[in-house]
């Protein structure tokens, strides 16, 4: 009987005493934190992915709760989560345009030359390092996936034909995949953007042609093609200028390799509503590809052929008649 | 100087002799959970090294204070667990407060220390081979340096693994596994190396 109560004693005894340090302990070593960190903290998406520049959403909440780090620092929530966070901080937040990473090549098995086989370690890194990479191209994709491995939303994946490519739907324009391809293949692009130069050779034409059969071979027909200076020409390489493009899609018709890539299925075209239209023939004189036509204080009409949905003439129209509309067909 | 000596033979026991993972089998959770980059692996042997020495001191005191003055060893299991948890969360204050940088560093590791069955194994190893306080220190420093050996070791080979060609079943667990046993027959080298 004694035994029994002097354990029940010694052990509860000791069960409280440790319990009364403990929180004397907590009282004392109370960390102090910013309940505005914790708010912001519970709308991050909570991938921990460091985009932002801060180890983890933790740290990030905490940076914009003291004001060190920007409320849309997050990339991978984007718009929405910084409108939460700026109500959250009381500040106003400009919408900002959604990102998504694509990788410049399409130089698959079917299109590029290799120059040797490759069999160390499954690592682009490492591939890149013996003598700039197996693939004939020194700028090419080489798909061992050490984009894939980087990215933390399971948004980038080798295909059947061994080049990385990214699903934009799992996108969140983080970045990691941009840092972590040693060929510098990865660009973040506007959302918007639907024509892109899927090529980064500086090699001149002939080599191209030569390593891959749909490379950028330096012909500056786009450039001239381009009725909007959306094309810059650098190193025998076209790059367009995003903030200038009008996804009229017309570089990339005249490419003659298809280094050009254009989703043509979200072409547009320019629909001019007849119970509007005044005839002030503003959107004819404005239209680049003569795919306007009608005479002064008549009804115009946009000749589906010819247009290509750059969308000049609906910003021209006095009396807004003019909608560009997804292709039927 | 015999006794400088004695503490001398502890330590080195402790470390590679016995060494808490690769001869005794204790604390593989972690072993296994925290060493896949050196970086934690080595911030998970440092934890593990305060809070092994703590006990250490703290399960001495009360085994030969309160337990056997009152006979009751029995309780011994039971009473050392609520010591180990007991100062984990302690310590996770302590260091929060003081050192939010090595609590970042530490993160998920420390609290994870509460179920290590290294830290009960070492607080039990020394009342079984009935060391005094200043051995009993030692033997858990000790034996928190060898789990810090073996862990670092294990998360540099693991590393390694990643960019290594390895056949498809073998991927991931399997090939720690084996890199652990084959750590574990290396260790058995020091076997017999005092005494």
């Amino acid at each position: 009987m004694e035994k029994i109560l002097l354990s029940l004693l010694s052990l509860g005894g000791m069960g409280l005493l440790f319990g009364a340090v403990l929180a004397f302990a907590s009282k004392k070593f109370a960390v102090e934190k910013d309940p505005r960190a914790e708010a912001i903290r519970e709308v991050l998406p909570g991938a921990n992915c460091g985009a932002c520049g801060y180890p983890g959403c933790d740290g990030f909440a905490d940076a914009v709760a003291s004001g060190r780090a920007p409320v849309d620092g997050c990339t991978v929530g984007g718009s929405p989560v910084a409108l939460k966070i700026g109500s959250i901080m009381g500040v106003e937040v400009d919408q900002k345009e959604r990102v998504i990473a694509r990788v410049l090549c399409q130089g698959d098995c079917n299109n590029a030359v290799n120059k040797y086989e490759y069999r160390g370690i499954q690592d682009c890194v490492a591939a890149s390092m013996l003598a700039g990479g197996y693939k004939g191209c020194g700028y090419g994709c080489l798909g061992l996936g050490t984009c894939v491995r980087a990215c933390p939303f399971d948004a980038i994946h080798i295909e059947d034909g061994g080049i990385a490519v990214v699903d934009p739907d799992k996108c969140t324009g983080c970045g990691k995949c941009v840092e972590a391809c040693p060929k510098n293949l990865i660009e973040l692009i506007p959302e918007s953007s639907q024509v892109q130069v899927l090529c980064i050779s500086r090699d001149p034409g002939k080599q191209v042609r030569q390593n891959c059969k749909v490379g950028c071979i330096g012909c500056r027909l786009c450039v001239k093609a381009c009725q909007f200076e959306a094309i810059d020409f650098v190193d025998n390489l076209a790059r367009i200028r995003y903030d200038k493009c009008v996804n009229c899609m017309v570089c990339a018709e005249k490419c003659p390799t298809g280094a050009i890539y254009a989703d043509f299925a979200k072409r547009k075209v320019a629909i001019i509503a007849e119970d509007k239209c005044i005839g002030c023939t503003a959107c004819r004189k404005v239209c680049k590809f003569d795919a306007i036509e009608g005479e002064r204080k008549q009804k115009h009409r946009v000749l589906g052929d010819k247009c290509t949905g750059c969308g000049q003439c609906v910003e021209r129209c006095p009396v807004d008649a003019i909608t560009l509309n997804l292709r039927q067909n | 100087m015999e006794y400088v000596g004695k503490i001398f033979v502890i330590l080195i026991s402790s470390i590679l002799i016995n060494n808490f993972v690769m001869s005794r089998f204790l604390g593989i959770c972690p072993f296994l959970g925290v060493s896949k980059r050196v970086e934690t692996a080595v911030g998970m042997g440092a934890a593990v090294t305060f809070v092994m020495a703590m006990t250490s001191l703290i399960t001495y005191i009360i085994q030969y204070a309160i337990l056997e003055p009152l006979g009751l060893e029995y309780l011994q299991t039971i009473i050392f667990i609520l010591v180990i948890a007991s100062l984990v969360q302690f310590v996770e204050m302590v260091i929060q407060k003081t050192s939010p940088t090595l609590y970042q560093a530490l993160g998920v590791y420390l609290p994870l220390i509460t179920t290590n069955c290294a830290v009960l194994g070492v607080a039990i190893i020394n009342i079984d081979e009935k060391y005094d306080l200043i051995q009993a220190l030692f033997n858990g420093v000790g034996a928190a340096l060898g789990f810090t050996l073996a862990i670092v070791l294990f998360a540099g080979i693991r590393e390694r693994l990643e960019l290594s060609d390895i056949p498809k079943p073998l991927k991931g667990f399997p090939i720690a596994l084996i890199t652990a046993g084959l750590m574990s027959v290396a260790f058995l080298g020091f076997q017999g190396l005092i005494k």
